[in-house]
């Protein structure tokens, strides 16, 4: 059954842009990447978006529909009211580079200051671990991750208070906790967390987890279980007293 | 819900050595899906990821030492300077002048090469494929792209035409040369294998008038590790 819909498509670049309206027909069974696709085949040859894999698996074509973070690839046109305009935004905690591609290279600079997977010396003298199962289930929900950065583009600390200077954002708070959870492991990321990472600003608004494609926990399973880290170290009474009395070594 | 077979795997490609991946250009190396013959006719599902793995890791390795062992070659500014007028040249054919955008001609070749030359292939069917080639060569010379630099899908569609036409036209002049069926190649008028084609590759190469042309080449003899490595599997 062929239907028409109105696309109000954001065009421009960093220097500022508009809303623009295409109009075309679409049939059953699509996705908003492919009416985006055949709008620029057919009204807009230029216009700008990244993609990939049309399976929710690359990451590429994030993108704010009807103003909700979403991955333009796994959105069906069933699910939106076509009998009003449908907006299409790039997402707005990124610069702009040219209508729907932004610039998300800021997300790969902060991943470089975290510190990497430091395995414990191997239990076995074969060069292997033991690990409980239970400690390798934990983390698996974290490498489901397909850095989309929809959280870090619907988060409000940095979508509203643009504190990308002192705060790394979900995806990266979920990058921290597999690290941290991680049965091998022997770094300790908790002093970063507190200060230059900025676990405080989040407050658990639960909107990453909301828009997550992958539906990580983000906050319940990643997000807090660090805050409880972070409180246990520096903000625990007894045990600030403890250490005071019981200094390590 | 519709079902329906696609392009999934190109099961040719660039011609290399199996050892260094090294291409018969001094300094291009291939591996992956662009490098050909690995899978012969039928790539199995999870076999190119272990392809990539392995032919990768010597595609780099030998790059990497060809690289240290050769100084760096001059680059010709004239061939620089020609790339990129051919670049740029779809922004300069005037819109509206009789030039037409070119996702049309993406999709009419798309069209006629999954009708012509795709699951099922006939004879005929081809060399209409292969005339029809000729005449979306001629379109695709004349595509024309507004807009800017950045991002910008009809001029990468402008600039990827010439080489969808490049791979269709090899696919189809091999398709029409092997008489056989064989793996993902099945033709209505051949069903059957023919013992005889299992000897031969199909080699396609640019001629010195420029045109593509196809040689067949015996397939080598398989190296005596190679021989023993399956006896010990047997």
């Amino acid at each position: 059954m062929n239907k028409t819909v109105t696309f109000r498509i954001w065009r421009g670049d960093a220097t500022g842009g508009k809303f623009v309206d295409y109009t075309t027909e679409i049939t059953e069974g699509l996705v908003v990447l492919d009416v985006i696709h055949k709008i620029q085949a057919t009204q807009a040859n230029d216009l700008a978006c990244r993609w990939n894999c049309k399976a929710g698996k690359c990451g590429s074509c994030s993108a704010e529909v009807n103003g909700i973070p979403k991955l333009m690839c796994m959105t069906r046109m069933d699910t939106l009211n076509t009998d009003k305009p449908i907006t299409i935004e790039p997402m707005r905690a990124f610069p702009s580079i040219r209508d729907l591609a932004t610039d998300v290279s800021w997300n790969f600079r902060v991943k470089t200051k975290i510190k990497k997977f430091n395995p414990r010396k191997p239990d076995a003298e074969d060069g292997t671990w033991r690990m409980q199962q239970e400690d390798v289930d934990r983390v698996q929900e974290f490498r489901k991750c397909i850095e989309c950065f929809l959280c870090q583009d619907v988060c409000h600390v940095l979508r509203d208070h643009h504190k990308h200077e002192e705060f790394i954002g979900p995806r990266f708070l979920v990058y921290t906790a597999a690290l941290e959870m991680h049965p091998l492991d022997t770094e300790d990321r908790l002093a970063e967390l507190k200060q230059s990472q900025g676990i405080g600003f989040c407050n658990i608004t639960k909107c990453c987890t909301k828009v997550c494609p992958e539906h990580i926990t983000i906050t319940d399973n990643a997000i807090i279980p660090l805050k409880e880290r972070v409180v246990d170290e520096y903000y625990d009474p007894l045990g600030w007293l403890w250490k005071k009395i019981r200094p390590k070594g | 819900m519709e079902v329906g077979p696609t392009t999934h795997y190109a099961m040719g490609g660039i011609r290399v050595n199996g050892e260094t991946q090294a291409t018969n250009i001094p300094g291009l190396f291939a591996a992956g899906e662009c490098a050909a013959g690995l899978h012969g006719a039928n790539r199995l599902g999870g076999n190119s990821l272990s392809d990539l793995i392995v032919f990768g890791k010597r595609a780099g390795e030998y790059a990497a030492k060809y690289a240290k062992e050769n100084a760096a070659g001059k680059i010709n500014d004239a061939q620089v300077e020609a790339a990129y007028k051919e670049a740029i040249e779809p922004f300069e054919r005037a819109a509206g002048s009789g030039s037409e955008g070119p996702y049309q001609v993406q999709y009419d070749l798309q069209n006629m090469m999954q009708a012509n030359v795709g699951i099922v292939r006939l004879q005929n069917e081809m060399e209409f494929a292969l005339a029809g080639i000729e005449k979306l060569k001629e379109r695709a010379a004349k595509v024309a792209v507004q807009g800017h630099l950045e991002y910008n899908p009809g001029w990468h569609t402008a600039i990827d035409l010439k080489h969808l036409l490049t791979v269709s036209e090899a696919i189809t002049l091999c398709s029409l040369d092997r008489k056989e069926s064989r793996g993902g190649h099945f033709r209505e008028d051949f069903p059957d294998k023919d013992p005889e084609a299992a000897k031969y590759n199909s080699v396609i190469f640019k001629a010195a008038d420029g045109s593509m042309k196809l040689r067949r080449e015996p397939i080598p003899p398989m190296p005596e590790a190679l021989k023993q490595v399956i006896e010990e599997m047997k």
